[in-house]
């Protein structure tokens, strides 16, 4: 089906109608060019969503406690809620396995030192299972183990800015740094991809923050995942009896927004998920109208292409040219324009979006770009697109009689 | 040659129709050099394009060299034009972007020969018209006279049974006009068969037989005494 000499006649047709072409091209590149800058930033957008939840497992459940705001029970409000080692332990008995992961969290301010280096941190008390909890990459050595937490071991796992700040270039792992006072073991060293402050925490055994500071059984939150097996709605379900077992196990009012709250990431991360299913549906959308604009334009410019060239086209049937070859000749003329011009099209979308794509973090548009299976589907796309487009001028000009064309002046 | 018999052809004119053509017969044989004279509307133009199967006649037989021409579809027409006819328009329709030459090799594409051999047929007949040195020049940088002959070199490449041309003199002054006949007469003296539709009398009296249409129907069909066209440049 390659005929070179078709070609020719449709580089030549192409050629000496230079204005024309581009003008035909244009509504093309346009349409393209929208397409991707669009896909691109929805892409963005799911990026920075999919970096923000990275940093917490997305089926977490976060427990706090407060002051309460209701007298209940015959107690009066303002009553302060405090979480101890028996509660975690009822939550963790009372629901077996739809919970996943479950670990406390005593929250400490330590002022810590390495020979002359000295800095204040926030320390976080937790079980073993945090680390599973907030995503936690443990680079060098260990986290936190049962053992640490049964013998209540002066030990701690920093973050890796807090090795760069106070060991400077020397290694970490293994040396003791004192945290307002008291010698700790450094036993691990993480990185965490929520960001500079995640990476300036200090983690060490629930047991052995409440041994050291107060000697009691306090806890400050309990954060848990549940069962990933669970749908959103499941998740929600369960959070909520939860939140009314703790309730009445700490004679609170029901309605209490504040003694105790339970936070579920499942809400938040239904109501994403919806929102970028929509956002998925409003570029398709778009993207679909700006394409299907384009080829609108580009049938239209054919059919008035055809129209000019009417008298051309009686001309060469008067010559002999049987109708197939003056349809290969408009239909492959369209497919060309469309496909040169989407290229365009794509190639200065894809570069709009390299260009300004690093500047459009603080709107939260991370990374946007589009992937290359999209690129070549765009690619099918726009054959298919011109070919659409030329087919109904095509056929038209192949039924126009030479007789009335060449009357045509 | 051409034999035609009982041709008729009427177009539609909103509810009534008009009858153009109202049987006519007529035979042309090899190597004549016919005009189709007529005032306008006396269906000269329709005549000429049934026979150049541009158009097709409501009844009535046309055979064309032992080849009987009817029930056409578009593309045994674009076949038998283009292996049987050359056309020479009052107009000249050469395309406008192509120049002399391609516009002469044009039909020699649709009869699908390779890109070489084109050239070379093309340059043959544009240097019988004379017009060689021209061959890269558009249309546009032609004057009337030449694209006139690059429109006859293209009717006369793919070697045709039949020259017909449609008022060929129509646009072209009087002097311009004589040198195109004049070459027409060469190639009728060559051999080949030609049909011109005309209302000039002397472009008319230029050929070997002159048709007479009035309303339809044939008037007058008579042999003249060719006038030489070269008598008058």
């Amino acid at each position: 089906m390659f005929d070179l000499d078709l070609w020719r006649e449709i580089f030549q047709s192409i050629n000496k109608n230079r204005l024309r072409t581009i003008l035909s091209g244009f509504t093309v590149v346009f349409a393209i060019m929208l397409f991707t800058i669009l896909f691109g930033i929805a892409n963005g957008l799911q990026n920075t969503f999919a970096e923000a939840f990275a940093d917490d497992a997305n089926n977490s459940i976060f427990v706090q406690s407060g002051e309460t705001t209701k007298a209940y029970k015959g107690l009066q409000a303002g009553r302060r809620i405090q979480f101890e080692n028996k509660d975690f332990n009822y939550i963790k008995d009372d629901n077996g396995d739809k919970i996943e992961f479950i670990t406390a969290r005593i929250y400490k301010n330590v002022t810590a030192t390495f020979r002359n280096e000295q800095n204040n941190y926030n320390v976080r008390a937790v079980h073993p299972d945090h680390q599973y909890l907030e995503n936690t990459l443990v680079t060098q050595g260990r986290f936190i183990n049962q053992r640490d937490l049964d013998e209540e071991t002066k030990v701690v796992v920093i973050g890796r800015l807090v090795e760069e700040d106070l060991f400077l270039k020397t290694l970490a792992l293994g040396k003791y740094i004192n945290l307002s006072g008291i010698q700790y073991k450094i036993v691990g060293v993480f990185e965490d991809v929520g960001g500079d402050n995640e990476e300036r925490l200090i983690y060490m055994p629930v047991t052995t923050a409440q041994r050291v500071y107060g000697n009691n059984e306090y806890i400050d939150q309990i954060n848990l995942t549940y069962n990933p097996e669970m749908d959103f709605d499941q998740a929600i379900a369960f959070s909520n009896s939860l939140e009314k077992k703790l309730k009445e196990r700490f004679s609170i009012a029901a309605l209490d927004q504040r003694g105790i709250r339970v936070r579920n990431m499942a809400e938040a991360s239904k109501n994403v998920n919806q929102m970028m299913t929509v956002l998925g549906i409003i570029v398709f959308i778009i993207g679909m109208g700006t394409l299907i604009a384009g080829i609108v334009g580009i049938s239209n410019i054919m059919i008035f292409i055809v129209k000019e060239r009417t008298k051309e086209i009686g001309i060469r049937k008067a010559l002999g040219a049987q109708p197939k070859s003056i349809v290969s000749m408009i239909l492959i003329e369209s497919v060309l324009i469309t496909a040169i011009a989407g290229y365009i099209g794509l190639l200065i979308g894809t570069g709009v979006l390299k260009a300004v794509g690093p500047s459009l973090k603080q709107y939260f548009i991370t990374n946007p770009s589009v992937s290359t299976s999209l690129v070549i589907s765009a690619t099918i796309a726009l054959v298919f697109a011109g070919t659409l487009a030329g087919y109904l001028p095509a056929k038209k000009a192949s039924k126009i009689k030479p007789i009335v064309a060449l009357r045509n002046e | 040659m051409l034999k035609i018999s009982q041709l008729h052809k009427s177009y539609p004119i909103g509810d009534s129709s008009l009858h153009v053509l109202k049987g006519i017969d007529l035979s042309v044989d090899n190597g004549e050099m016919v005009a189709i004279m007529g005032s306008s509307g006396s269906g000269k133009s329709t005549l000429l394009n049934i026979i150049g199967m541009l158009d097709e006649a409501d009844s009535g037989d046309y055979i064309l060299d032992g080849l009987p021409i009817k029930d056409l579809t578009e593309k045994k027409a674009a076949v038998y034009r283009n292996k049987f006819l050359g056309f020479i328009f009052q107009s000249f329709n050469l395309i406008n972007y192509k120049n002399a030459l391609e516009n002469v090799a044009l039909p020699l594409y649709y009869q699908g020969l390779k890109r070489k051999e084109r050239q070379e047929k093309a340059k043959f007949h544009l240097e019988k018209v004379g017009l060689l040195d021209w061959a890269h020049h558009l249309p546009s940088e032609l004057s009337g006279g030449q694209k006139q002959r690059v429109a006859i070199a293209r009717a006369l490449a793919a070697n045709p049974k039949l020259l017909l041309a449609d008022e060929p003199t129509g646009a072209l002054d009087t002097t311009i006009s004589y040198e195109i006949m004049e070459f027409l007469q060469q190639l009728n003296d060559e051999g080949k068969t030609i049909l011109i539709v005309t209302h000039e009398e002397d472009i008319a009296a230029m050929c070997k037989r002159i048709v007479r249409l009035r309303d339809g129907v044939i008037m007058e069909d008579k042999k003249v005494n060719q006038v030489r066209a070269g008598q008058h440049v």
